[in-house]
């Protein structure tokens, strides 16, 4: 919120005032979508519409038996989960090199793991599919963990560099002129100290890869299907309220996740 | 690079080999190969990409589609960037969460959150109509405008964040010095904070724009199926008509317009006054 000065002049308060309309704005256009989706998620009857007609939690229930829905979602977390340890322990180690080099082959190398980020996705996804079968493979819950680490990474290597260059590399001399060795040094001194950063990194890489739609979309096999896949097909085929459940359940774990990352982590000031 | 740090890098590098570079040259490969077997070379896909109005159409909807929704992003990213930047850190942490909250919520969920919004008998027009704004409902759903407006909520921590980091870096004593000389609160801003965060805009326009034009999930499921962008071209070319040539090329294509937009818009940070640099 602006803070206002002793010196109040009718320009300075036009400006804020206009910044602050605008700021507000934006919180409902942020904020509301998430907000109506939990609402509607609470209907009493059968049809999605907001406001409500009367509030209920059955189809929250009738989320207990949706077998297929409950099977996506196992999928989506077993792939999130190995994304996330593989791209955290690669990408943990290379920002500690990139960070250390100022050679121009360590630039080269962040901008390669950094590229995914600008690179279209979904092209990636059918570059994978084409490299897969050209190599005479199919796709498989592997190749689509490691899919997933490519378009992962650059969280990871992003708030770990940032933690890296708050990080005084003194420290790191003063472990070793104590007879620490390199490991011993990165487990005792470099890693509790930036581990802030890899956590919030990870955190980001997690939810990257639950939420990822257009490289599951090339390397999951026929049998595997992903979460947001599924969550989608619903929406387009028959938009059902156990759809919204889903969806309410689903802010809600985020709304809870980014807490404890923020509460750990210190999310929002991981990712400035 | 010295040997122990290529040790730490080699990994991530052997992973990036095998599973980025090696399937994109494969791409590129693909695209100018006759059939699906990469044996005979020919531009074909190209000329015919370029030749049919039908294409490029779709590549120029979907570079317009990028700038609009990061226009739409910077014009509500900057004063919110402003007032986190003043705000009490407590304040700014809120700020901040609220911003973040739709990119973490899964894309899914996001968009048929919107589509409860913007449809027929959605929040907005309830809210339109019972305001006696409007006399029937308004089309948003399937629209253009429809998707810069979901676009732009869901990346606007992309174009707060790169901002905000400027912000917070410069001097207080610059607008301070600003204000004693006599300047007001918006010459102040357009001579001299908007200048010094130059920086910090073209980064959030950068991924702003690049994250709005792959963004296929949005861009489908509100633009519908009459509103075609490049991904889910890729998607109708590689899956639904299974030319996988011409949806390489179509991929190659895209990929390059992604990066020349990032080339431009990186060159300008080159022709800042060097005390506007981070």
């Amino acid at each position: 919120m602006p803070r206002l000065d002793a010196s109040v002049d009718w320009e300075s308060l036009s400006l804020r005032f206009v910044f602050a309309a605008l700021t507000a704005i934006a919180v409902v256009f942020l904020v509301g979508p998430s907000l109506i989706v939990l609402l509607t998620s609470l209907t009493a009857s059968q049809s999605l519409r907001f406001p409500p007609d009367g509030l209920s939690l059955r189809w929250y229930k009738a989320l207990l038996t949706a077998d297929q829905l409950q099977r996506a979602a196992w999928t989506s977390l077993i792939v999130a989960f190995w994304t996330t340890v593989v791209s955290s322990v690669l990408g943990t180690a290379a920002s500690l090199a990139i960070s250390r080099s100022k050679s121009t082959l360590a630039r080269v190398f962040d901008l390669l793991f950094m590229s995914p980020l600008l690179l279209p996705a979904l092209a990636f996804g059918f570059a994978a599919l084409v490299f897969i079968y050209q190599l005479g493979l199919r796709p498989s819950i592997p190749f689509l963990i490691l899919g997933h680490v490519v378009v992962c990474v650059p969280f990871v290597l992003r708030t770990t560099l940032a933690a890296l260059t708050q990080l005084d590399p003194a420290l790191g001399d003063a472990s070793a002129s104590l007879g620490a060795g390199r490991w011993m040094t990165f487990r005792r001194v470099t890693l509790p100290l930036i581990g802030r950063g890899v956590g919030a990194g990870a955190f980001l890489a997690f939810m990257a890869s639950f939420d990822n739609v257009p490289v599951s979309l090339f390397l999951a096999d026929e049998r595997t299907e992903v979460l947001p896949i599924h969550l989608w097909q619903q929406i387009e085929t028959n938009l059902d309220v156990r759809t919204a459940a889903a969806s309410g359940l689903i802010v809600i774990v985020t709304l809870l996740m980014m807490l404890a990352a923020e509460r750990f982590a210190g999310l929002t000031r991981q990712m400035r | 690079m010295r040997f122990d740090e290529i040790k730490l890098v080699l990994p991530l590098a052997a992973l990036f080999v095998a599973s980025f570079v090696a399937p994109l040259c494969v791409l590129v490969a693909l695209s100018l190969s006759v059939d699906t077997e990469i044996r005979a070379l020919t531009v074909g896909h190209y000329v015919k990409f370029f030749t049919d109005s039908f294409n490029y159409s779709i590549l120029w909807n979907t570079i317009v589609l990028g700038v609009k929704a990061t226009v739409l992003c910077l014009v509500f990213g900057y004063p919110i960037a402003w007032i986190c930047a003043r705000a009490k850190p407590r304040w700014q942490t809120m700020l901040l969460f609220l911003v973040i909250l739709p990119i973490m919520t899964s894309v899914v969920v996001r968009t048929f959150s919107w589509i409860v919004i913007l449809g027929r008998q959605g929040v907005l027009n309830q809210i339109a109509l019972g305001l006696g704004l409007t006399s029937e409902p308004l089309r948003l759903l399937f629209t253009e405008l429809g998707v810069v407006i979901v676009l732009a909520q869901v990346q606007m921590p992309l174009m707060v964040l790169p901002i905000l980091t400027v912000l917070s870096k410069t001097d207080p004593n610059l607008t301070d010095a600003s204000r004693a000389l006599g300047a007001g609160e918006w010459r102040t801003l357009w001579k001299v904070t908007l200048p010094l965060s130059l920086p910090g805009v073209i980064a959030g326009c950068i991924l702003t724009y690049s994250a709005s034009v792959t963004a296929f999930v949005t861009q489908t499921l509100i633009g519908g199926a009459r509103l075609v962008y490049m991904p889910l071209h890729i998607y109708q070319q590689a899956v639904g008509a299974n030319n996988w040539p011409f949806a390489a090329a179509i991929s190659v294509i895209f990929m390059f317009a992604v990066l020349i937009v990032v080339y431009l818009l990186n060159l300008l940070t080159r022709f800042m006054p060097s005390d506007a640099k981070t």
